[in-house]
C-alpha cells in the first residue's frame, strides 16, 4: 500500500499530518488505467462539490454573522426574483453536463470487455469465491484464512486481518482479464478497489467486467453485497505476477490437481481421514454447523447426535454431495475433491461422540461423482 | 400570505373536550390526539432503533467480535434500518401532519377521522409483530432493510413470514394516512385558502402523500411475491425455477427510491416554515419551492436503478439512470439556494428550532453532495455498498429527516402544550446532537472511500481508528437524545406560558389560535383574504 504523507480532509482544506495508513481517507488511485480514470473523476466531482459548498455555506455564514437581529439587522422585503431563480437553475444544469461528459466516456470504456486474453469465471458461494480459468483446466476455491482465534480476540491480529485467503486469484501482468461473475446461492458482489472492479455475482445470471493490471503486486478486496452470516468474512486477494511466474503457477497448479486426483485412488486409514476431515470441516462446514457440531438452533441443524449423520451412510453422503434444495446447505460435490469429501464425511461420523466407526473411502465418492 | 381570522375557538356550542381515561386514546378521532399518539410512538421507535444502532456501533468500536455474533449483528442492522424508516421517521411526519395540517388549512379535523384512528392503531401491532421475530427460533429478519432475494426468500429464517405480514400492515397504515391527508388538503381548506397560499409544509405533505399512494402498493406487491415464493411454490425471484433475483431489486427500488423522498419532502416543508419565522422575512421563491418539490417527486420515479449500478444493467440503462439522477440535483439546489436567500438580509435570531433548521440546511447539503458523487456511475462502482453510502444516507436521514422533525417539535411544542421549552436545554441538546452526528457520520465517508464495506460485523485493522471515533460520536448523539425527552416532558408539565404567536416572526393560521391549541378548532372556518 502507498503510504500517504498528506491527508485530504473532506472539508477541502489540506492539513498536514504524519504518515499514517490507518487514517486513510480517500479512494485508491488504483493499479489500472481505468482505476486511475475513476480516481480522477472522483476527485473532479469532489472539488466541484467543495467549490459549490464554499459558495453556499459562505453566503449562509455571512448572513448568519451580519444579518442577525442582535446586530440590529432589519429584514428586507424581497421574496422572489424570477431572473435569479432561473439563473440558479441553469448554472447547476451546466455544471452537471460538464460532469456527465467525462463520466460517460469512462463508463463506455468500462463496458468494453471485448478482446480479452484470459477469461475467468468467478462464482460467489456462502462464503467463499470459486475461480475457474476457462479453457485452462484450473478451478479452485478461495476462502478466508484468518484464524477464528484472531476474530474472537483470543490471538493477536495479523497484519492482513480479514483480508487474507488460502488460495488467491493469480493474474498475469499487462493482460486483459475478463471476469464472468455468477453465484451459487445468494447474491454476492466482487470488489477489488485497486482494479476498480465491483460487480454483482447473481445466481442464474452472468455478469462481465475486466481489468488490465499494470504492476505485479497483491491487491485486496471484499464481498460487498450482504450475503448472510459470514458476509464480512469473504475477502478477495488478487496476486498479479509477471508472465513467466504466472505460467509457472499455472503449471504447478495443474500438477497439484493431478496429484489430488491420484490421492483419491489410494487407500486411506481412519486416522488419516479424521485428521484431514477435521481441517476440511473447519474451513467448509463450521461456519454454519459450528466447530462443536452443535449448529445454531433454528438456523443450522446440529450434526452431533443427528440421525442423518449417525445412521444411513448413503443419505449422509448424498446430502453432502448434493446439498439440500431451498436451504443454505450447499452441494459440496462440486466444491471439494473426493479425498476431502471422504475425509469430512468420515470426520462427521466419528467426531463429537458420534463414534460410528464408519470410514468412507475416496474411491466410493469418485464413483458417485461419475 | 395575509390571514385574518374570525373568532373560531368555539368553547360553548361544541364544548365537549376529550373523553376521560384510556378510552380517549384508543377511540379518539381527534386529529390532535392522533397526532400526539403518532409522535409519541415515533419517539419510542426512534429510541428503540437508536439502541440497536448503539449496539452496532459498540460492536464496531474495535476490530474483532466482542459483544455479538454475526447473525445477531445482521438482525440488528436490519431491524435498526426498518424501525428508523418505518417506525421513527414516517410516523413522526404523519404525526406532524395530523397535528398541523388541519390547523394550517383552517379545517376542524382531518377529512376521515375514523380511518385516522385506524391508521395509527395498526402501527403498534405491526411493530410488536416485527420486534417479536427477534425472539423466534432462527431469529428476526437478517437480510438488510432492503431484503434482497434470494437471501430473504430461499435463505431466510422462518420468521420472515411475520416480517412480511408486518410490512403489509405498515403499508396499509401509510396508505390510509396518505388518503386522509390528501382528502383534508383538497377538500377542507378554509375559504380563500387557494393552493398557492398553502403553507409549504402542507404542500410538501400533499406531494408526499401522492408518493405514498403510488409506491406503498409496490412494496406490498414485492413482499407478496416473496410470500408466494416461500410458501406457494412460485419462482418470481428464484433463478433455478426460471425467476429473476434482479426483478426483486427493480420492484423494491421502484418503491424504495420514492420512499427516501417520502422521508425528506415533509422535512423541506418544515424548514421552509421555520427559517422565514426566525429570519423575519418571507420565504424566498415560494412558487419555485413548490415546483422544485414536485419535480423532485416526479424525478424520483425515474431513478430507481441508481441503487443497482453494479447489478449488470446494460450501458444504455446505466447512462439513463445516471443522467436522471444527476438531474435531481437541480431542483434540490434551487431549494437550498432559496433557503439561503431567505436568510440573506433577514433579521435572524437563533432559537432552538432555528438552530436545528440551519443545521438541516448545511448537513443535508453535504448529504446531497455525496449523493451527487454517488450518481456518477463509474465512481459509484467504488462507493456502492461501502460506508460512504452509510455516511451519505445518514447525512440525509439524521440531520435531514430527524433534525427537521426535532426542529418542528421545538417549533410547535409551545402551540401544542401552551408552555415554552427550556431554551438552555434545547440548545444543549442541539449542540450535543450536532457534534455527535458529525463525529459519527463524517468519518464514515473516509471509511467507505478507504474500502470498508457496509453491513459487516468486523473489519480490517486499517479501519480501526475511524470506527472508534464514529462509535464515540454515536454514543454522544444517542445519549443527548435523553435531553430531548426530558425537555418535552417538562414542557408538557411546566414551563413559561406561551403566547398565541409564540415566536416573534411567526405567520400562519396556527399562530392565530390560543396556546395550547384548544381541543376543537375552526368549527367556524376562518376567512383568508
Ligand atoms: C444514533 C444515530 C444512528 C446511528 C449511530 C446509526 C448507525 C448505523 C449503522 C452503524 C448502520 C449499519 C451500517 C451498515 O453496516 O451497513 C446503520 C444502518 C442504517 N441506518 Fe442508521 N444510525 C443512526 C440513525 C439512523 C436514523 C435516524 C435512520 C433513519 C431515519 C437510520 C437509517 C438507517 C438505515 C436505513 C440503515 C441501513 C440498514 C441496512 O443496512 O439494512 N439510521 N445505522
Ligand atoms: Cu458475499
Amino acid at each position: 500500500m502507498i503510504k500517504r504523507v498528506w491527508l485530504l480532509p473532506w472539508i477541502g482544506l489540506f492539513v498536514s499530518l504524519p504518515a499514517n495508513a490507518a487514517w486513510e481517507v480517500n479512494i485508491t488511485p488504483g493499479a489500472t488505467a481505468i482505476a486511475r480514470e475513476v480516481y480522477d473523476l472522483h476527485m473532479i466531482i469532489f472539488w466541484i462539490c467543495v467549490a459549490i459548498g464554499v459558495v453556499v455555506f459562505g453566503v449562509m455564514l455571512w448572513s448568519i454573522i451580519h444579518h442577525r437581529k442582535s446586530r440590529g439587522a432589519e429584514a428586507r422585503n424581497f421574496h422572489e426574483n424570477t431572473a435569479v431563480e432561473i439563473l440558479w437553475t441553469l448554472i447547476p444544469f451546466v455544471i452537471l453536463i460538464a460532469m456527465a461528459i467525462p463520466a460517460t466516456a469512462t463508463l463506455i470504456k468500462m463496458y468494453d470487455s471485448t478482446d480479452a486474453d484470459i477469461d475467468i469465471q468467478v462464482t460467489g458461494y456462502q462464503w467463499k469465491w470459486r475461480y475457474q480459468y476457462l479453457g485452462q483446466d484450473i478451478d479452485f476455491f478461495s476462502s478466508l484464512s484468518t484464524p477464528r482465534e484472531q476474530i474472537n480476540n483470543e490471538a493477536a491480529k495479523g497484519e492482513n486481518y480479514l483480508l487474507e485467503v488460502d488460495n488467491p486469484l493469480v493474474l498475469p501482468v499487462g493482460k486483459k482479464v475478463r471476469f464472468l461473475f455468477t453465484a451459487a446461492d445468494v447474491i454476492h458482489s466482487w470488489w477489488v478497489p485497486d482494479l476498480a472492479v465491483k460487480k454483482d455475482a447473481i445466481p442464474g445470471f452472468i455478469n462481465e467486467s475486466w481489468a488490465i493490471p499494470e504492476e505485479p503486486g497483491i491487491y485486496r478486496g471484499q464481498c460487498t453485497e450482504l450475503c448472510g452470516r459470514d458476509h464480512g468474512f469473504m475477502p478477495i486477494v488478487v496476486e498479479v505476477k509477471p508472465q513467466a511466474e504466472f505460467d509457472q503457477w499455472l503449471a504447478d497448479t495443474r500438477s497439484a490437481a493431478q496429484a489430488q486426483a491420484a490421492a483419491a485412488t489410494e487407500e486411506w486409514t481412519l486416522e488419516q481421514l479424521m485428521e484431514r476431515g477435521e481441517q476440511v470441516y473447519n474451513t467448509s462446514c463450521a461456519a454454519c454447523h459450528q466447530a462443536s457440531g452443535q449448529g445454531i438452533p433454528g438456523a443450522f441443524p446440529a450434526l452431533a447426535g443427528s440421525p442423518m449423520v449417525t445412521t444411513d451412510i448413503d443419505a449422509h453422503i448424498n446430502i453432502v454431495l448434493h446439498g439440500k434444495a431451498g436451504t443454505a446447505m450447499q452441494a459440496f460435490g462440486a466444491q471439494l475433491n473426493a479425498v476431502d469429501l471422504a475425509a469430512v464425511i468420515t470426520y462427521e461420523r466419528n467426531a463429537w461422540g458420534n463414534d460410528t466407526g464408519d470410514s468412507v473411502n475416496p474411491q466410493r465418492i469418485t464413483e458417485l461423482q461419475q | 400570505m395575509d390571514t385574518t381570522l374570525s373568532p373560531t375557538v368555539d368553547t360553548t356550542e361544541h364544548g365537549h373536550g376529550p373523553a376521560k381515561g384510556l378510552g380517549r386514546w384508543f377511540f379518539t378521532t381527534n386529529h390532535k390526539d392522533i397526532g400526539t399518539l403518532y409522535l409519541w410512538f415515533s419517539l419510542l421507535m426512534f429510541l428503540t432503533g437508536g439502541c440497536m444502532a448503539l449496539m452496532i456501533r459498540a460492536e464496531l468500536f474495535q476490530p474483532g467480535l466482542q459483544l455479538v455474533q454475526p447473525e445477531f449483528f445482521n438482525q440488528m442492522t436490519t431491524m435498526h434500518g426498518l424501525i428508523m424508516v418505518f417506525g421513527a421517521v414516517m410516523p413522526a411526519f404523519v404525526g406532524l401532519a395530523n397535528w398541523m395540517i388541519p390547523i394550517m388549512v383552517g379545517a376542524p379535523d382531518m377529512a376521515l377521522p375514523r380511518m385516522n384512528n385506524w391508521s395509527f392503531w395498526i402501527l403498534p401491532f405491526a411493530f410488536s409483530l416485527m420486534l417479536s421475530t427477534l425472539f423466534m427460533e432462527g431469529g428476526g429478519p437478517n437480510f438488510g432493510w432492503t431484503f434482497y432475494a434470494p437471501l430473504s426468500t430461499t435463505y431466510a429464517p422462518p420468521s420472515v413470514t411475520f416480517f412480511i405480514f408486518a410490512i403489509h400492515m405498515m403499508g396499509f397504515s401509510s396508505i390510509m394516512g396518505a388518503i386522509n391527508i390528501i382528502a383534508t388538503i383538497l377538500n377542507m381548506r378554509a375559504p380563500g385558502m387557494t393552493m398557492m397560499k398553502l403553507p409549504l409544509f402542507v404542500w410538501t405533505w400533499l406531494i408526499t402523500a401522492f408518493l405514498l399512494i403510488a409506491v406503498m402498493p409496490v412494496l406490498a406487491g414485492v413482499v407478496t411475491m416473496m410470500l408466494m415464493d416461500i410458501h406457494f411454490g412460485t419462482s418470481f425471484f428464484n433463478a433455478a425455477g426460471g425467476g429473476d433475483p434482479v426483478l426483486f431489486q427493480h420492484v423494491f427500488w421502484f418503491f424504495g427510491h420514492p420512499e427516501v423522498y417520502i422521508m425528506i419532502l415533509p422535512a423541506f416543508g418544515i424548514v421552509s416554515e421555520i427559517i422565514p419565522t426566525f429570519a423575519r422575512k418571507k420565504l424566498f421563491g415560494y412558487a419555485s419551492m413548490v415546483y422544485a418539490t414536485s419535480s423532485i417527486a416526479l424525478l424520483s420515479f425515474l431513478v430507481w436503478a441508481h441503487h443497482m449500478f453494479t447489478v449488470g444493467l446494460p450501458l444504455a440503462g446505466e447512462l439513463f439512470f445516471m443522467y436522471a439522477t444527476m438531474l435531481i440535483a437541480v431542483p434540490t439546489g434551487v431549494k437550498v439556494f432559496n433557503w439561503v436567500a431567505t436568510m440573506f438580509h433577514g433579521s435572524m435570531t437563533f432559537e432552538t428550532p432555528m438552530l436545528f433548521a440551519l443545521a438541516f440546511v448545511v448537513l443535508f447539503t453535504i448529504g446531497g453532495f455525496s449523493g451527487l458523487m454517488l450518481a456518477i456511475a463509474p465512481a459509484d462502482f467504488q462507493y456502492h455498498d461501502t460506508y460512504f453510502v452509510v455516511a451519505h444516507f445518514h447525512y440525509v436521514l439524521v440531520p435531514g429527516a430527524i433534525f427537521s422533525i426535532m426542529a418542528g417539535a421545538y417549533y410547535w411544542l409551545p402551540k401544542w402544550t401552551g408552555h415554552m421549552l427550556n431554551e438552555r436545554l434545547g440548545k444543549a441538546h442541539f449542540w450535543l446532537s450536532f457534534i455527535g452526528v458529525n463525529v459519527t457520520f463524517f468519518p464514515m465517508h473516509f471509511l467507505g472511500l478507504a474500502g470498508m464495506p457496509r453491513r459487516i460485523p468486523d473489519y480490517a485493522l486499517q479501519f480501526a481508528d475511524f470506527n472508534a471515533v464514529a462509535s464515540v460520536g454515536a454514543f454522544i448523539f444517542g445519549l443527548s437524545q435523553l435531553l430531548f425527552v426530558y425537555n418535552i416532558i417538562s414542557c408538557i408539565r411546566s414551563g413559561e406560558r406561551a403566547t398565541d404567536q409564540v415566536w416573534e416572526g411567526a405567520h400562519g393560521l396556527e399562530w392565530t389560535l390560543p396556546s395550547p391549541a384548544p381541543y376543537h378548532t375552526f368549527s367556524q372556518p376562518p376567512v383568508i383574504k
